[in-house]
């Protein structure tokens, strides 16, 4: 089904996910509103988020299954599959985390429903990232995932860390923003539209590949993304904000917000640079400097948290690396690769949610002690994440990263692959300590673990990422047709694109 | 029906089992991990009447997996092969039983391992599929990282982390190489696949490409074996393993790497492998090993450390038979694979039985064994002979059919190696001189009770083996033949091509 998205009908169709969402948002501000006050309101508010979620997700489903697309090249929206894959994997990160959170707000009496607006409108901001088809449009998403995302860091008022980490991540984002703003005004200097496309277009027959206005302003974008994504050299905000804000946040931050950034990075370069060479060498030592320094610095880190977030830059790396291919297979890569390491990341950071003891004590690994033999189940959840995050066979993880390094080795830079499986190699110097802790050490005292509590509802949503991880791993099919199938979708220079068939 | 389920069988059995374990209580987990391993042998025990040794790949099952990769669950077995597998089932009861009272803490997770490991050992065997063999190789990383992790001794630990960082090092590199080949072959024929066959057959001509793979899957597998400067990881994990794990490590997991050499890293890039830069690296970290795993056994004050330098010396003999590729060296590498497994796996189970008497595996702690505990003395002796290598026992035959076949390939080396039988002599016969005779001068060793009947069970059937290779190894060589003979063929080309 093609759509004229130069009609009223047209557009509300292809954006009907967003709307639904932005509907649902405004009607859950009302209620929140009113009711604010106690445990009761805060589910309420959660389940609504769920519902929400859910409703949204129907939508795109709708979009996806009817494969509605549109005829040439588009104004401001994309519709494309990419944009829906991408969406299926920003709501389920959403509604993962809510699940994840009912019980971590209880427990750090966190009485603020508005937490969920914000996680509403934060996912609503990533979806227009992703669906962007000018650059404006994704500022404006980013922005309003940002301000969300600024807010749920520092959402715990009695907590200094996370007033500190919600400042810092304003102030640097603030910065970023900037960048690439700047970078969006050059681009637009350099070729007349901020539509991606068109950019592509113009850059192509104009022969603007090498005017320096359009390279600085591929720069600064990059330094833009590079602030979002992680990316050393600008990742010096990320463990602070990661480690300061509230756990589950955390998780969100490193799953949902990563990927969004990652989705647009690469639609944008993609779509609007594949003429400019220039990008590729830039994101390939973007991405050896991001897999060096984020592994060898997670590996020097004691607390859990810390080095989760040390190696969430990791992560970053490795999906930069799948990036810079700028070809179907990377982008397919990045996308699969996103949906296995959020499931990963969410579940892990979940489990370190878990163990706090109101005001979060500091989770070292070797607090980890003995827990094979206190709680079975939760260390083995937590070993799977470890090995998944390493990228071991059996894991969602481990298809990840082999699809990474086809799209490495595909493009003929089998030098990166072997960083990256060098860089992946250090990992397992602090993956495995993880493991170590919870398996070979014995339990330091009696009831060491009885702290670790999760809700029902969290239980079933870790139990369902775990399942995830590791049928993905074993039968991932499905899932890698998906990703193929939307990683062809983007198509650089605005050669006319029917969205592919699934 | 047999020979097309019997390898899906002896994969997936084992994992059952693992399940299973689950559902009996801590106390009956041996047996019936016991029964399960019993049952995993007796499968596998038909395939050495219904192997046919002209056919080549036979018992072969092929299904997809992920299609859109070209990944296929692909297996099947050949004259190499075969007898790794029957060596993996066979070792692996005796292992369970073996392990009956030593192994006390956290019992149930513990045979579920050794019963997934079984499945990882017997995948890296039987995959004709270069990504199924990948994952089968890094799967058994984990149960023997906690076998050697929860169950090992003091400086676990270490020595678990050790053991896994060493071989994901090799292994990660691999990874890259299996898919260069893939996307080479890919680019070429237009099919993407990671059949082994069809990957042998066009990763022709890879230039100086074939090199950097070539020595990708040469970490990897010489990690794994391990050659001379790649063992350090190898005498703490045997040391610091419970017994069960050593048996498993010297018996099975080191073979995985000779084999890896036979099955991959030669025939894929025999060009390379063949060259006379790469045959004089090989042979001489060959000979390295052979001289220096002995010499530095002979002077370990640890039985197991020194069974475990062994190891080092035993394996620099199997690969200078490998690349001696004659009929009798490779012949002699394949069967000194399998004694190395029965007479290793022999001596661990004796070190383990001796540290549970005594708890303590230094020699010093010993001496006099032979009156108090007769039986056990002869077995340690019969066993330690075979490790020699003494006429009549299996070791005699592989060393000799080695000795003789590389003989004709690189008479030099074959015979610095012959030291290598001399010092290995001196070092086992040395340690049973101090072990078992010498004078009964310490009090505790006065009253160590004799083989029980659960520990006889466990060394005679392998002390059965030892002879029967000893004696009567025809039945065992005239099945490797056509195999070796064939991988002899195809690389003699690639082998001139690299001489001229």
């Amino acid at each position: 089904m093609n759509l004229d998205l130069s009609t009223s009908r047209g557009l509300v169709t292809g954006l009907l996910p967003e709307l639904v969402l932005t509907a649902w948002g405004l009607v859950l501000l009302a209620v929140v509103a009113w009711r604010h006050k106690t445990p009761r309101d805060l589910r309420i508010a959660g389940w609504m988020t769920l519902a929400a979620f859910a409703n949204s997700a129907v939508a795109v489903w709708w979009l996806w299954w009817n494969r509605v697309g549109a005829e040439g090249i588009t104004p401001m929206v994309a519709v494309d599959d990419f944009r829906y894959v991408a969406d299926f994997l920003f709501l389920g990160a959403g509604a993962l985390t809510v699940m994840f959170s009912f019980a971590y707000l209880e427990r750090e009496s966190l009485l603020a429903p508005e937490y969920y607006v914000l996680l509403v409108f934060a996912t609503i901001g990533m979806m227009l990232m992703a669906g962007g088809e000018d650059l404006i449009v994704i500022f404006l998403g980013l922005e309003l995932m940002s301000v969300c995302v600024y807010v749920l860091a520092g959402v715990d008022r009695k907590s200094a860390r996370a007033a500190e980490a919600a400042l810092k991540y304003f102030l640097l984002g603030a910065f970023a923003s900037a960048f690439l703003l700047y970078g969006i005004a050059l681009a637009y200097g350099a070729t007349g539209t901020t539509n991606l496309s068109l950019i592509g277009m113009q850059v192509a027959s104009l022969g603007l590949a090498h005017s320096p206005l359009l390279l600085i302003g591929l720069g600064l974008l990059l330094v833009g993304f590079g602030f979002k994504t992680a990316a050393v050299p600008f990742h010096m905000w990320a463990p602070d904000v990661y480690d300061g804000s509230p756990t589950p946040v955390t998780g969100f931050m490193a799953t949902a917000v990563k990927a969004a950034a990652f989705v647009a990075l690469a639609r944008v370069l993609v779509e609007a640079f594949s003429a400019t060479a220039a990008w590729h060498g830039i994101v390939i030592g973007l991405a050896v400097l991001t897999m060096v320094i984020g592994n060898l610095v997670a590996l020097a880190q004691r607390s859990v948290k810390r080095m989760l977030a040390y190696s969430s830059v990791a992560h970053a790396g490795y999906l930069l690396v799948a990036v810079s291919a700028g070809t179907a297979l990377g982008n397919a890569a990045v996308l699969f690769y996103l949906a296995a390491y959020g499931l990963t990341s969410i579940a892990a950071f979940a489990l370190v949610a878990a163990r706090g003891r109101g005001g979060e004590s500091d989770l070292q690994i070797d607090d980890l002690a003995g827990l094979s033999t206190d709680k079975p189940w939760l260390a083995f959840a937590l070993a799977a994440c470890m090995l998944s995050l390493l990228g071991f066979p059996g894991t969602a993880g481990f298809i990840g990263k082999w699809y990474i390094l086809l799209a490495a080795v595909g493009t003929g830079k089998v030098w990166l692959a072997t960083v990256l499986v060098l860089t992946s190699l250090i990992s397992a110097g602090y993956y495995l300590p993880v493991i170590m802790a919870m398996y070979m050490r014995p339990v330091p005292f009696a009831n060491a673990h009885a702290g670790l509590k999760f809700g029902r509802l969290g239980l079933v949503a870790l139990a369902a990422c775990i399942a995830a991880v590791i049928y993905f791993g074993i039968a991932p099919h499905r899932l890698l047709d998906l990703a193929r199938e939307s990683g062809a979708a983007l198509q650089p220079s605005g050669l006319t694109t029917p969205v592919a068939g699934h | 029906m047999y020979d097309h389920f019997v390898l899906t069988i002896l994969l997936a059995w084992p994992l059952v089992a693992a399940l299973a374990l689950w559902l009996v209580p801590e106390s009956r987990a041996k047996h019936v991990a016991l029964v399960a391993a019993l049952i995993e042998f007796a499968v596998s025990v038909p395939l050495w009447w219904r192997f046919v040794p002209s056919a080549g790949m036979q018992f072969e099952a092929n299904a997809p997996w992920i299609a859109g990769w070209g990944i296929a669950y692909h297996v099947g077995l050949d004259g190499i092969s075969l007898f790794l597998v029957l060596l993996t089932t066979f070792l692996v009861p005796l292992s369970v039983l073996g392990s009956f009272t030593y192994i006390t803490k956290r019992e149930r997770a513990f045979y579920a391992n050794l019963l997934v490991l079984t499945t990882g050992m017997i995948g890296v065997f039987v995959a004709l599929d270069l990504f199924l063999f990948y994952v089968m190789w890094e799967v058994m990383l984990i149960p023997m990282y906690f076998i050697i992790g929860i169950w090992g001794g003091e400086r676990r630990l270490y020595a678990a982390i050790k053991f896994f960082i060493y071989t994901m090092f090799g292994s990660l590199l691999m990874l890259v190489a299996i898919l260069g080949l893939y996307l080479i072959v890919a680019s070429r024929t237009g099919t993407y696949s990671f059949d082994y066959a069809f990957l042998l057959a066009h990763a022709t001509g890879l230039g100086s490409l074939g090199w950097w793979f070539f020595g990708a899957f040469f970490l990897a597998f010489a990690i794994k074996v391990p050659m001379f400067p790649f063992h350090t990881w190898l005498p703490d994990a045997h040391v610091e393993a419970p017994t069960a794990g050593s048996v498993i490590l010297a018996g099975v997991l080191l073979k995985m790497g000779t084999y890896g050499f036979l099955r991959f890293a030669l025939p894929f890039f025999p060009q390379v492998a063949l060259s006379p830069t790469v045959q004089a690296v090989v042979v001489t970290l060959s000979l390295v090993g052979i001289i220096y795993g002995g010499l530095v056994a002979m002077v370990q004050p640890d039985v197991k450390k020194l069974v475990a330098y062994s190891s080092v010396s035993h394996l620099g003999f199997v690969m200078l038979g490998i690349w001696a590729l004659t009929l009798q060296s490779v012949q002699g590498a394949l069967l000194v694979m399998i004694n190395h497994g029965l007479s290793t796996g022999a001596l661990f189970f004796i070190v383990g039985m001796l540290y549970e008497r005594r708890h303590s595996r230094l020699i010093e702690a010993f001496g006099g064994l032979a009156r108090v505990v007769p039986l056990l003395a002869t077995a340690l002796t019969i066993v330690s002979l075979s490790s020699i290598g003494l006429p009549g026992t299996n070791g005699f035959v592989g060393e000799f059919l080695i000795l003789i076949g590389a003989f004709r390939t690189y008479p030099w080396a074959a015979g610095i190696a012959t030291t290598g039988v001399i010092v290995a002599a001196m070092y086992l016969l040395w340690a049973l001189q101090r072990v078992i005779f010498n004078k009964l001068d310490k009090q505790e060793n006065e009253h160590l009770p004799d083989l029980s009947w659960r520990e006889a069970l466990v060394l005679v059937p392998i002390l059965a083996g030892i002879f029967w290779i000893g004696l009567y190894p025809k039945p065992i060589l005239q099945r490797m033949e056509p195999a070796a003979q064939h991988l002899i063929d195809t690389l003699r080309p690639g082998a001139q091509a690299a001489l001229r």
